[in-house]
């Protein structure tokens, strides 16, 4: 049964209808793999074992009455990560100060999986509270790349990402606040995708930066990653932040273009992502994606955008700021970890904080901290603000005016020896230099693996849209991945 | 407050108040603002804290904010931005409160008070809309306190007025008529002793013909008219003695303790806290259209100020009387109703005020379970007007009506309680009376008028009471005169 857990989910689904095999069976696949590789990857926090087969039972079930009727993920095993709520299972966001949570209520994404009846397998490691480009930030031990074991899978999503490249899961889902999604993706070779701010409820999502979260799904496939993205999108009034704003049938407008050329897109490319920064392969791996884009009917643009190079500051005040006050509730009072040290109320604050939460979440707590207190507002978090917005202006303009998509590297480096930035925040922040502009102007954006560098690590071409033009993402990545050959199935058995 | 005080120095009053409003889930949650439930039974991720349970804006809280936006003649901002205030205390679930900070929804408005020597406008600064604390209670003998979260979450509006009281009475009349008008408004139950209404006060002195405000001291703790009054009398007595004594007056927080009678400082605020607001960046900054104003506008209610108007205007009432009958919006609707039903606005408003509200308060009702319709307490007083009855007998019947909810005319029929006004027969009883009485009759002849009471008493009494004295009493001088 190996085999089950290479298959993409149109395969899936195939051998459901068909009867070749039963959810049971794909469930069971992947709890086998999950088994045997979860020691040496450390991926998944929480099995779900139990549940998992419960679910894949009511899926079958489903699917013998409902038949083609029955919703396209029904009985398809996915991977979530611990920042999404998962009713009944213990979601920690990978870190000592939620452990033991165990929420009694589903986040809104999760809530949408299940009602198509999809397998919950369980909850991925990550970076703690998703404060983290590596994944080595999590309280409950680093993820290994399934590309090479002694390096980082990239982060924060770094366990959902290793679940769909080893083949633990055919579907995961992630967040991205300032990269976490795309950058991973790249990192493992798998497709992600971060959708335009509001496309997907966070409602029950942890909240790191609420006006950066996102959460998006990895995929091994275009394709597969549409069909995520059909069962997680839309508006939800548990959240005011998300959008009225219509769905595409996401899978079926890939249908419309499959085979078809990109013929009427306009690709910029902006100057300010391609730096000396950039380790030579991916800098040359872009740009053959790019000529292959060429290839493919696009028309390449050179486009500015020209306060790129304040997006890192921007970012590490806004979000800081944001988790500081997001964070605030974990104080020990009604849920979570409690110090058993503390003798007042202060100390109960203090303490549970202080023995709760990791290094790296402590440090943006005090950033955010710091650039909200009065007398520094203005200075700090106001210009942030003013700043974004004018990064926002860069992208509108560019939109507006000279492009359909955006063509980037994701990041200026492919995986990095676990260990190796683990002492430097600085050259850790540095991973998401590309990935954090995007998120700041809430856009569409995603991970596109393409190749691999000489130290056979996988390289990924990051694609930028305007706001709720996910479909026109998916249109050149489905063309992009069928005019090249890289094996997203690599490690999946 | 001592006499040469008030010539030496000016008190300056400025007040905050917060009102919780009457909607039926809490401001960014579904749970149920009821009170009286069982601790922590009214809550919901969002009430929680829970990690990823996300605000959704009440619209019924900000209807309530408009109305009394509009009422207070503020204008009312077409955006207006939530924003955090963070602290930490177990009774706040997320580490932070969601009020409105430098961008609320209404603005500069005025309310105009009542006091003892004519009318006062006083400045409202600013309302916004903020989301209630749960309640912390603090166990003597144990190592723990207990934190119920019912209120938390419970839509609040904060009304800050601006430092233009200059006595306690002036801030005690404010705090009445803000809470009148909150009260016409169907937005807060106005109940101060509950907490659903809560008055902070911010108090300075300063030398009569001083410009600059004086260090000003936050007294908390003021839930009820008395305790404002009492608790900013003391204040300034405090800050008077200090001032003379050449003591600095320490910006801070004091609490009233009603008990002591005395005002406690509770924390200094020589370093204010810094609360590090933000915007919300999980609520969308609310937009007020036109439109929402303007209905909005259309279905406010009479306020009380304009209800005492028409009242002493249209009525030609006593101001005493309008205070009390304009005071809440059923006794004036009821009063309104009254005079409808028998045009006689004077005499109504005395049963309203001496009988109704006598009953009202001996059986601790309140006026929506009075059980005596307006049309009911009107015909009554119709009835003695046309003198179908007594006076005497209308209190009867009025107490039989407040028993039983009856028409004056059911009880007067049931009972047999009409009074006698025919003269033929009435005149039978003088005789029969007189007949019986030679002894009395004569000591009358002989100069003793006063027993002309005697004759009338006895009348009364043989027609247990029904008779009417008036002709009763001209048909016994008729005779006596004979």
């Amino acid at each position: 049964m190996s085999e089950l857990t290479r298959l993409s989910v149109d395969e899936m689904r195939t051998g459901l209808l068909t009867g070749a095999f039963t959810a049971l069976d794909l469930t069971d696949a992947h709890l086998k793999r999950i088994d045997a590789t979860n020691e040496q990857f450390n991926s998944f926090l929480t099995i779900c074992a139990d549940k998992a087969r419960e679910q894949a039972r009511v899926a079958d079930e489903r699917i013998r009455k409902e038949g083609s009727q029955s919703p396209a993920l029904c009985g398809i095993p996915i991977a979530i990560k611990d920042m999404l709520l998962t009713d009944g299972v213990e979601t920690t966001a990978a870190s000592k100060i939620l452990k033991g949570f165990i929420p009694p209520y589903d986040a809104t994404p999760v809530a949408k999986l299940k009602e198509r009846d999809s397998i919950i397998l369980g909850k991925t490691n990550q970076d703690e509270f998703a404060m983290g480009s590596s994944n080595e930030n999590s309280a409950f031990g680093p993820v290994r790349n399934p590309w090479d074991p002694s390096r980082v899978p990239g982060g924060s999503s770094g366990g959902s990402v290793v679940a769909v490249a080893l083949g633990q899961a055919p579907l995961s889902l992630g967040t991205d606040t300032g990269g976490s999604i795309r950058q991973p993706a790249s990192l493992t070779g798998v497709f992600g995708m971060k959708p335009t701010y509001g496309r997907v409820s966070r409602y029950g999502v942890i909240a790191f930066a609420s006006s950066l979260d996102q959460v998006g799904p990895f995929a091994r496939s275009t394709v597969d990653l549409a069909y995520a993205l059909d069962a997680i999108c839309g508006y939800d009034s548990n959240d005011s932040t998300s959008m009225k704003r219509e769905v595409p049938a996401f899978r079926e407008e890939l249908r419309k273009w499959e085979g078809k050329s990109l013929e009427g897109i306009r690709v910029g490319v902006p100057k300010e992502y391609f730096i000396d920064g950039n380790e030579p392969d991916v800098q040359a791996a872009t740009q053959e994606s790019l000529k292959t884009l060429e290839k493919l009917g696009a028309k390449l643009v050179d486009i500015s955008l020209p306060h790129t190079e304040h997006a890192l500051e921007v970012y590490y005040i806004i979000a800081p700021a944001e988790a500081s006050s997001n964070l605030s509730r974990y104080d020990g009072v009604r849920y979570g970890y409690r110090s058993p040290n503390a003798k007042t109320l202060s100390e109960l604050y203090s303490k549970t904080r202080a023995e709760g939460f990791g290094r790296e979440v402590k440090r943006r707590i005090m950033i955010g901290t710091y650039v909200l207190s009065a007398g520094y507002y203005d200075a700090y978090y106001r210009k942030a603000q003013e700043v974004r917005t004018l990064i926002i202006d860069d992208f509108k303009a560019a939109f507006n005016n000279h492009c359909d998509v955006i063509a980037a590297p994701v990041s200026p480096t492919t995986a990095f020896k676990i260990g190796e930035k683990a002492q430097s925040p600085l050259a850790m922040y540095l991973a998401d230099v590309f990935t954090i502009p995007a998120s700041l102007a809430g856009l569409p954006g995603m991970s596109v693996p393409t190749t691999l560098d000489r130290n056979g690590l996988p390289i990924g071409l990051q694609l930028l849209g305007a706001p709720f033009t996910e479909s026109t993402l998916l249109r050149v990545s489905q063309a992009l991945e069928h005019a090249g050959n890289f094996d997203t199935r690599r490690n999946c058995s | 407050m001592s006499a040469d005080s008030t010539s030496e120095f000016e008190v300056v009053i400025g007040l905050e108040v917060h009102a919780q409003l009457l909607t039926d889930s809490k401001i960014f949650a579904r749970s149920s603002t009821v009170s009286g439930k069982t601790a922590n039974t009214l809550t919901d991720p969002v009430t929680l804290g829970l990690p990823g349970s996300l605000p959704v804006l009440n619209k019924r809280s900000v209807d309530f904010a408009i109305r009394l936006g509009l009422a207070l003649q503020c204008s009312i901002e077409r955006t207006s931005i939530f924003a955090r205030k963070h602290y930490l205390y177990p009774d706040l679930p997320k580490g932070y409160q969601i009020s409105q900070y430098d961008k609320p929804i209404c603005l500069n408005g005025s309310l105009v008070v009542r006091i003892k020597d004519g009318t006062k406008k006083i400045g409202i600064t600013r309302i916004h809309l903020e989301e209630d604390a749960g309640k912390n209670t603090h166990l003597s003998d144990e190592p723990y306190s207990l934190v119920d979260l019912n209120r938390a979450g419970v839509p609040l509006l904060e009304i800050v007025s601006e430092p233009d009281m200059r006595s306690p009475e002036e801030a005690g009349a404010y705090m009445r008529q803000l809470r009148q008008v909150l009260l016409y408004l169907d937005i807060c139950d106005g109940n101060m002793e509950e907490g659903s209404l809560r008055c902070d006060a911010n108090v300075s002195i300063r030398r009569r013909g001083e410009t600059k405000l004086g260090t000003k001291v936050e007294v908390k703790n003021l839930n009820s008219f008395r305790f404002v009054e009492r608790a900013l009398e003391y204040e300034i007595e405090r800050q008077i003695a200090a001032v003379r004594e050449g003591t600095p007056i320490v910006q801070e927080t004091r609490l009233w303790d009603e008990a002591a009678c005395t005002t406690l400082p509770m924390r200094s605020k020589e370093h204010a806290e810094d609360y590090r607001y933000f915007p919300d960046p999980d609520l969308l900054p609310l937009v007020v259209d036109d439109d929402w104003i303007a209905r909005t506008k259309s279905s406010l209610p009479e306020l009380p100020a304009q209800v005492y108007e028409r009242f002493r205007k249209s009525y030609e009432l006593d101001p005493y009387y309008c205070e009390i009958l304009a005071e809440e919006k059923a006794v004036a609707r009821y009063y309104d109703e009254a005079v409808a039903f028998h045009n006689n606005p004077i005499a109504i408003a005395n049963w309203i005020t001496t009988e109704l509200f006598g009953r009202l308060n001996k059986e601790s009702m309140a006026m929506s379970s009075n059980p005596i319709s307006p049309e009911n307490l009107a015909s009554l007083i119709l009835l003695v007007d046309n003198k179908t009855i007594s006076g005497k007998m209308a209190k009867a019947i009025f107490d039989e009506m407040f028993s039983t909810g009856s028409s004056p005319r059911d009880i007067i029929e049931a009972q047999g309680l009409k009074q006698i006004s025919d003269p033929a027969e009435l005149e039978a009883l003088v005789d029969s009376i007189l007949s019986q009485s030679a002894a009395q009759l004569q000591a009358y002849r002989d100069g003793k008028t006063k027993m002309f009471g005697y004759f009338v008493g006895q009348v009364m009494k043989a027609s247990d009471g029904k008779a009417n004295p008036q002709i009763v009493n001209e048909l016994l001088e008729r005779k006596l005169k004979a």
